[in-house]
C-alpha cells in the first residue's frame, strides 16, 4: 500500500517513538507531582515546549499544549470570544471546520459571523479586510495552509490588515507548520493553532501558540496546568513525541519541502498530460506536498476507492469531512463547480515517498481511465 | 529494590506492558486516521476504536454507543457539566455538588456561576460521605444537574451513587458522576445505576494519559451541548482526530481492569492492611476518611505534629502525595481535609498513600520503617511535640506572635 494521505495524518517517525517510548513505560509520573519521577516527567514537558516553540519561531512561553488541532482551534475562537463583548469575527471561507463550527457556534451567543472569500486558486487576501473599518472587527481566523487544495494565504499580509483595525488574528498553521516556514512572530499573528499527528507526531497532541498579552477564557476547566489555560493531566508522552517531531520538522524542513516538490511536479505533469483533468488552486502559492485534482466525469469517492483497491491511499478532500456524499465547501468557495468539484481527488505526499511510487500512481490512473472511461471523455471534453 | 517505592498510583498509574504492547502498533504501521473512509489505514484504525469502545462499555455494562470519547476525564467532566447545564438551562440554572469534588469539578462550577448559574457547595460528613439530609435540602425546583464522584482521589470514599441517583430521578435531576478513580477498583453497572453521565480516565487504571471517556445514557436520552465542535467526530459531541494508539491502550486497559480486578482488589487490600497496621502504632495519627466505605486502594493519614513539608523530604525514597497531584504543587493544605472538618495543622500534615498493581510488601514494609523514622526524627525536634508531650494544650496556647 502506498500512503499518498498525509494532509490526513502521517505514520510516527521511528525517532519520535524512540523519544516516547520511555514516558510510555517507565517514567510514568504525572508531571504535577513535586518527587523525582514528577519532576523528570515536567522537565521533558518543558524540553518539548521549548522544540515546539522553535518551529514556529515562538517562545516556550506562548505554547500551551492541547489534545490536538481541533482543541486549539476551539480554545482560540471561542477563548477569545468568552473574553471580549460579542462583536464581529471575520473568518475565511475555507476554513477546516474546527474553524468554521466554532465561528458559527459563536453566532448562537450574539456574535456577527462575516466570510472572507476565496480567491480561485484557494488563497484568501488581505484586500478581503478592506469592508471593516477600524473597530469593526474584534478577531478574524485565517488558516495558514488549507489541508485540501493546500493553498496558501498571505499571513503577514493579512495580519496587518486586521491590526490596523484594531482587531487580533488567529491562524490554523496546522498544515503549514512542517512543511513551509511559519514563524510566529514575525507573522504578526496573535494566536496559531498546531497538530503533531500532521507532522509525523501522535495524535493526541497539538498546541495553541498565543500572544501573552491577549486574555483568553480557557475551554477545559480544573487543575490549573498549562497556566491555567488547559486543565487536565499532561498527556507526558505525545508531547514529549510532537516535541521530537517538531525539532525533526525544523531541522528537515528545507530538505522535505524540495524532495515532495520534486515528486508535486512529477505527478502535476503526468496529469496535466491525461485528458479530461483539472488541477485545483493550480497557480497560486501551495504546499509543496499537495495535489488536488478532479478527473472529469468520475466521482471522487469513487475514484479513491478504485485507488485504494489498486494500492493507493488518497482522499477526496478532507478525512473529517469524508463519508459525505457532498462536493467539498473549500472547491465551491473557490467558485469551482459542483459537479467538478464532486470528483476531486487530493494527493498529499510524504518525506518517504519516491518518484517511483509517483510514476505507479500515474500509470494506475492511466489504466483505470483507458479501461472505463471511452464514453466519459466526450463529457468530459465538454464539462 | 528500586527507588523511590511508587504509592501514588491515585495520581497517574505506569501503563501496563499488556497494554503498550497493543498500542505500539497503532503507533507506527495502522497509523490511519480512522476518519479517512477512502482507504484501509483509515478502516483498520476505525475498527480498532470501535473495538476499544465495545471493551469501555463492557467494564461498565452500557452500550459502547453510548461512549464518547474524551482527552481525558478533565475534558469528560467539562463536557458534562458544561455541556448538560447549557442544554438544560431552560429548565434550571441551579447546579448541586460536594466541596471534595476534582478541581475539574469545581473550576467547572465556578466557571458556570461566572456565567450565571447558581451552585450549591455541599460540605460532606466528617468520614468525607454524602450528607444525605443535606444533600435532600439543597434542592431547588430549577436544580437540573447534580454532580458527584464515585471514588474520592484524596481520601478514597466511595459515594453510595445508587442512593444518590434514586434521589435525582425521584426529582428528574440530571445526575452526572466523575468515576475516574472507580474503574478497575470498584463494579460499576450503568445498566442498574441511575446515572446519566458518567466520567472516565484511562491513566488512572494503567491505560495511557490523554485519553478518557464520557459515558452519555440512551434511555432516557441525555443531551449535551458540545465543547469541541468541528468535523463532527463522536456524533458531534466531541470533535478532533481520534487518538487511535491511546483509545486502543484504553479499551486493553479496561478489559484487563474487567477481568482481574477481584483478584487484585483483595491482594490489595492485604497489602493495605498491613500499612494501616504498621503506622496505627505512631502516636497521634488520624486516618481520614471512612475505612470501611472506601477503596483498599487508598491510604491517607495524618501525622500531627510534624510539618508536611519537611515529612515530604524525609521519605524522598517514597513517591507519595499530599493532596491530588493536580493541586500538590501548591503549598495549601488540602481542601478535601478542610472539607472534613480537619485543622490546617492535620491537613498540612497529611499524606496520601495509594497502592497499586504492582506495589509489593516489601515496598510496604520499606514505606512503614521509613515513616517510623522520619516522623521520631521530625518529632524530637519540633517544640510543638515536645510541649505536647509535656501535657500543654496547644491549641489554648496564646501566642506572642499573634501580635505581629
Amino acid at each position: 500500500m502506498i500512503y499518498f494521505d498525509h494532509n490526513a495524518t502521517t505514520p510516527l517517525d521511528e525517532r519520535v517513538r524512540e523519544a516516547m517510548e520511555p514516558y510510555l513505560s517507565r517514567l510514568y509520573g504525572n508531571a504535577s507531582n513535586l518527587y523525582r519521577l514528577g519532576r523528570v516527567c515536567r522537565g521533558a514537558v518543558e524540553a518539548a515546549r521549548e522544540q515546539v516553540a522553535a518551529l514556529v519561531g515562538a517562545e516556550p512561553a506562548e505554547v500551551t499544549f492541547t489534545s490536538g488541532g481541533t482543541e486549539s482551534n476551539n480554545l482560540a475562537i471561542k477563548g477569545l470570544a468568552f473574553s471580549m463583548r460579542p462583536g464581529t469575527v471575520a473568518v475565511g471561507a475555507t476554513e477546516h471546520p474546527a474553524v468554521s463550527a466554532p465561528a458559527a457556534f459563536l453566532r448562537t451567543m450574539g456574535w456577527r459571523v462575516e466570510t472572507l472569500s476565496a480567491g480561485a486558486d484557494g488563497d484568501i487576501v488581505a484586500e478581503q479586510l478592506d469592508r471593516f473599518k477600524p473597530g469593526g472587527l474584534s478577531f478574524a481566523s485565517v488558516m495558514w495552509a488549507n489541508n485540501e487544495t493546500g493553498a496558501i494565504s498571505d499571513i503577514p499580509k493579512i495580519a496587518g490588515a486586521v491590526r490596523e483595525r484594531g482587531g487580533l488574528l488567529h491562524t490554523d498553521a496546522v498544515q503549514a507548520a512542517g512543511k513551509v516556514p511559519v514563524d510566529f512572530h514575525r507573522s504578526g499573528v496573535h494566536l496559531m493553532s498546531l497538530s503533531a499527528h500532521k507532522i509525523f507526531g501522535p495524535k493526541g497532541a497539538g498546541a495553541l501558540i498565543c500572544d501573552p498579552a491577549v486574555s483568553l477564557v480557557p475551554l477545559l476547566h480544573g487543575g490549573g496546568q498549562e497556566r491555567g489555560l488547559r486543565g487536565g493531566t499532561e498527556n507526558v508522552p505525545a508531547i514529549v513525541g510532537f516535541g521530537k517531531a517538531a525539532e525533526l520538522a525544523r531541522s528537515a524542513l528545507d530538505e522535505r519541502s524540495r524532495h515532495t516538490r520534486q515528486l508535486r511536479e512529477r505527478l502535476e505533469q503526468g496529469l496535466a498530460a491525461m485528458p479530461g483533468i483539472t488541477l485545483f488552486a493550480e497557480h497560486g502559492a501551495r504546499l509543496p506536498n499537495t495535489v488536488q485534482f478532479a478527473l472529469h466525469g468520475y466521482d471522487g469517492e469513487m475514484l479513491v476507492m478504485t485507488l485504494d483497491r489498486a494500492g493507493f491511499a488518497v482522499s477526496s478532500g478532507s478525512a473529517c469531512g469524508s463519508g459525505v456524499d457532498e462536493p467539498s465547501p473549500v472547491l465551491l468557495a473557490m467558485g469551482v463547480e459542483p459537479a467538478v468539484a464532486k470528483g476531486a481527488v487530493r494527493v498529499s505526499l510524504g518525506p518517504a515517498n519516491s518518484g517511483q511510487e509517483v510514476d505507479q500512481f500515474l500509470a494506475a490512473l492511466q489504466q483505470f481511465a483507458a479501461q472505463t472511461g471511452a464514453e466519459h471523455w466526450p463529457r468530459a471534453a465538454s464539462a | 529494590m528500586k527507588l523511590p517505592v511508587y504509592l501514588d498510583y491515585s495520581a497517574t498509574t505506569p501503563v501496563d506492558p499488556r497494554v503498550a504492547e497493543k498500542m505500539i502498533p497503532f503507533l507506527t504501521e495502522n497509523f490511519g486516521n480512522p476518519a479517512s473512509r477512502s482507504h484501509s489505514f483509515g478502516w483498520t484504525a476505525e475498527k480498532a476504536v470501535e473495538e476499544a469502545r465495545e471493551e469501555v462499555a463492557r467494564l461498565v455494562n452500557a452500550d459502547p454507543r453510548e461512549i464518547i470519547w474524551t482527552s481525558g476525564a478533565t475534558e469528560s467532566n467539562n463536557l458534562a457539566i458544561k455541556g448538560a447545564a447549557h442544554f438544560y438551562e431552560t429548565k434550571g440554572r441551579h447546579l448541586i455538588t460536594l466541596k471534595t469534588e476534582h478541581k475539574a469539578v469545581l473550576d467547572t462550577m465556578r466557571e458556570l456561576e461566572a456565567q450565571g448559574f447558581e451552585v450549591t457547595y455541599l460540605d460532606p460528613k466528617p468520614d468525607g460521605l454524602l450528607d444525605f439530609q443535606a444533600f435532600r435540602e439543597a434542592f431547588r425546583a430549577d436544580t437540573s444537574l447534580v454532580s458527584i464522584m464515585h471514588v474520592n482521589n484524596e481520601i478514597g470514599v466511595i459515594q453510595d451513587i445508587a442512593a444518590i441517583g434514586a434521589l435525582c430521578r425521584e426529582r428528574g435531576v440530571i445526575f452526572h458522576v466523575d468515576a475516574a478513580q472507580s474503574t478497575g477498583k470498584v463494579a460499576i453497572d450503568l445498566a442498574k445505576l441511575p446515572v446519566d453521565l458518567m466520567s472516565f480516565s484511562a491513566h488512572k487504571t494503567y491505560g495511557p494519559k490523554g485519553i478518557g471517556a464520557l459515558y452519555v445514557r440512551r434511555k432516557p436520552r441525555i443531551r449535551l451541548k458540545a465543547m469541541m465542535h468541528g468535523g463532527g467526530h463522536e456524533r458531534g459531541l466531541r470533535s478532533g482526530t481520534l487518538a487511535t494508539h491511546q483509545i486502543v491502550g484504553m479499551g486493553e486497559a479496561f478489559r484487563i481492569a474487567r477481568e482481574e480486578m477481584a483478584a487484585e482488589s483483595s491482594r490489595i487490600r492485604a497489602l493495605r492492611d498491613r500499612l494501616l497496621a504498621g503506622i496505627a502504632d505512631i502516636e497521634e495519627v488520624y486516618i481520614n476518611g471512612d475505612l470501611e466505605q472506601r477503596v483498599p486502594h487508598n491510604l491517607n493519614a495524618s501525622f500531627n505534629y510534624v510539618e508536611g513539608e519537611s515529612l515530604m523530604m524525609a521519605i524522598k525514597d517514597l513517591a507519595v502525595s499530599s493532596g491530588s497531584a493536580c493541586t500538590s504543587s501548591s503549598l495549601e493544605p488540602s481542601y478535601v481535609l478542610r472539607a472534613l472538618g480537619r485543622s490546617d495543622e492535620l491537613a498540612h500534615s497529611s499524606i496520601r498513600f495509594s497502592i497499586g498493581r504492582y506495589t509489593t510488601e516489601a515496598d510496604v514494609d520499606f514505606a512503614i520503617s521509613l515513616i517510623h523514622k522520619a516522623v521520631e526524627r521530625l518529632r524530637d525536634i519540633s517544640p510543638l511535640w515536645e510541649m505536647y508531650k509535656d501535657g500543654i494544650d496547644i491549641s489554648s496556647v496564646q501566642w506572642a506572635a499573634a501580635a505581629h
